[in-house]
């Protein structure tokens, strides 16, 4: 019993921190030893911990598909995930995603080391948030809060390079696996709209889900951004490749979605911005 | 003569039905002069490059597993027959399954349906060799079932193993089967497989009618028994695996389909061929039809409604195979 107190109080006085980013003083404790178990909180505490800081990331942070930081993330150990071998690292801290192994959560909770779980991203606004969130959880709130002013104003000289072009802006569709797309209300939609694309399925009525082929045909976008493939083929991926599509985007040129600057809520979504932003001059050029 | 004339109508009526279903709500008659007409408008695209190969398809497919059952029932002189059910389907699925993991179909178009052909060629000969010529109902069905357990759980594990995160999820697909989104080019590559398939079985009625007489009498009516063996075995492989390869494994339409019309054309096993070639285009129409309309966004598995149809009368047939004491 006792222990399930004093883990409580932790609890709380974690979240008292998370709660008033600014009150560094207040959280007197800087965790010395953290490990990441999720892509994205990977990528978060990579661009801010301090050398040393952070133990280990997660074994998809090494894959370039979805992963914008590969490379860096060698200098890492390596988990996968699981309780014990986090465990046995010995954090002060564990990194995770509010969808991240429930029982992995659990059972790190119940072993007394503290987890701060990260949502996910739905838009551009909560990248600042979750830069701010990361920097308190890992006590780097200068490093932090240095990293959203650039952040914020790479993406306001972004936005102001759209007003010229706020009419006559090209119809773009996310076309994934399995024909899934991306409404408004989702960073990948932010992100065609900071562009300053359209999302043609979105404006069809179509969120986040299944867009059959027919409608999309049918939509008939202007542009047809689809996601990197997968070695070992799949039927899911299959269908990125089928003859309407290749026709949709014989008129207009191919466009590939750079996924791993997409995946996560992290300052490299500015990347996949211009590159869509570019994508567009492109297309106007071209029409 | 009626019987052919009512089953070529239903053909005809289900394929136009078929070209008519989908999400994009496209009037009949725009439709059909879109896809007469074609040009570069989306309908037409609809119309050339999603509907007409899907309907292709279930025409062709549904055709092939229903021959493929009636000869092979007309074969073993065994109602419980089915590519699918003895475990050709599956091994096929595994052909087809490798062909893709291993980068080979990426390279040559025709490898897929080839290797699908190769592995339900491994399936035939091994589920024949199990249950021996003349083997009881119930050792071709023990065969099959251990075939097609064993091509099943051989296919999980290549998707398992493969370095795409897509790749596991498709174990449905390849057990239960579907035509969604494919294409023209799936038509391109099943059709010459599934032609010279369906030429080899359909020469096979005058071999299957002499059979009903006992194999010494059809020995003795000039008919090659081996050959037949032969043409029946490289038949079925090339028509499943060719189907297998562009739509999964669908179960339960070379079962039902003889079944149902056996009665029908005088229980000859010859006439049965192109019956159940023309009722198994019926099925399968039919059920890709009813995919549609059930779960418009979700790609319902067309075997979970060939199964359902199917597995009832499976047991039927096991029943009364049992009361015949057979």
């Amino acid at each position: 019993m006792s222990v399930r107190i004093s883990d409580l109080l932790k609890r709380g006085a974690a979240a008292a921190c998370l709660a008033v980013a600014t009150a560094t003083a207040v959280c007197a404790q800087i965790p010395a030893r953290v490990v990441s178990i999720n892509l994205c909180t990977d990528q978060l505490a990579m661009l801010l911990a301090a050398p040393g800081q952070l133990v280990s990331v997660s074994r998809i942070a090494l894959d370039p598909r979805v992963s914008a930081m590969a490379e860096q993330a060698e200098d890492y150990q390596i988990n996968a995930g699981r309780a014990e071998e986090v465990h046995v690292m010995r954090p002060d801290v564990v990194l995770a995603g509010m969808y991240s192994s429930r029982e992995t959560v659990a059972l790190l909770r119940r072993l007394g080391i503290e987890v701060v779980q990260f949502d996910i991203v739905k838009s551009l606004d909560d990248v600042p948030r979750h830069l701010a969130e990361m920097g308190t959880a890992l006590g780097r709130e200068a490093r932090a809060a240095q990293m959203i002013s650039e952040f914020e104003s790479g993406l306001a000289a972004l936005r102001s390079d759209l007003e010229a072009v706020q009419q006559d802006r090209p119809r773009a569709a996310l076309y994934y696996a399995n024909g899934y797309t991306s409404g408004d209300q989702s960073l990948a939609g932010e992100i065609l709209a900071a562009a300053g694309l359209r999302n043609a399925p979105a404006e069809a009525g179509y969120e986040w889900g299944i867009l059959p082929l027919e409608m999309l045909a049918m939509i008939n976008p202007d542009m047809t951004i689809t996601a990197r493939r997968y070695p070992g083929g799949s039927r899911a991926e299959e269908i990125m490749d089928h003859p309407v599509i290749e026709g949709l985007r014989g008129q207009v040129g191919r466009t590939a979605l750079t996924d791993q600057d997409w995946v996560c809520g992290t300052p490299f979504v500015l990347r996949a911005i211009s590159d869509m932003a570019a994508a567009r001059r492109a297309l106007g050029a071209d029409g | 003569m009626r019987l052919m004339l009512c089953l070529a109508a239903g053909v005809v009526v289900l394929f136009v039905v078929s070209l008519l279903t989908g999400p994009a709500e496209i009037g009949a008659r725009d439709s059909l002069r879109a896809l007469v007409a074609g040009g570069d408008d989306p309908v037409a695209m609809v119309m050339r490059e999603i509907r007409l190969p899907r309907a292709l398809l279930a025409l062709m497919i549904g055709g092939s597993l229903g021959l493929a059952g009636a000869a092979m029932q007309g074969y073993l002189r065994n109602p419980l027959a089915d590519p699918g059910l003895i475990g050709v389907s599956g091994s096929a699925a595994l052909g087809a399954v490798l062909s893709i993991q291993t980068g080979v179909a990426g390279a040559v178009a025709f490898a897929l349906p080839a290797s699908a052909l190769a592995g339900a060629l491994i399936g035939v000969f091994a589920v024949l060799a199990l249950a021996g010529p003349r083997g009881s109902a119930l050792t071709l069905i023990l065969a099959g079932i251990a075939i097609s357990a064993l091509a099943g759980a051989l296919t999980s594990l290549v998707l398992n193993l493969s370095p795409n995160p897509f790749a596991a999820n498709e174990i449905v697909f390849w057990m239960m089967g579907s035509l969604a989104d494919r294409s023209m080019v799936h038509v391109g590559i099943a059709l010459p497989f599934i032609a010279i398939g369906a030429v080899m079985l359909a020469r096979l009625a005058r071999g299957l009618d002499a059979l009903t007489l006992g194999e010494d009498a059809a020995a003795a009516m000039g008919i090659d028994l081996k050959r037949l063996r032969l043409g029946l075995i490289v038949g079925t492989a090339a028509v499943v695996g060719a189907s297998t390869a562009v739509a999964g494994a669908i179960g339960f339409v070379g079962l039902v389909v003889p079944h149902i019309l056996r009665p029908f054309v005088g229980a000859r096993p010859g006439a049965l061929l192109w019956a159940s070639t023309l009722g198994g285009a019926i099925m399968l129409l039919a059920a890709d039809i009813a995919v549609r309309l059930i779960l418009p966004e979700r790609d319902l598995k067309l075997g979970v409604l060939t199964a359902l149809v199917g597995a009832p009368l499976f047991l039927h047939l096991i029943y009364s195979t049992r009361r015949d004491g057979l």
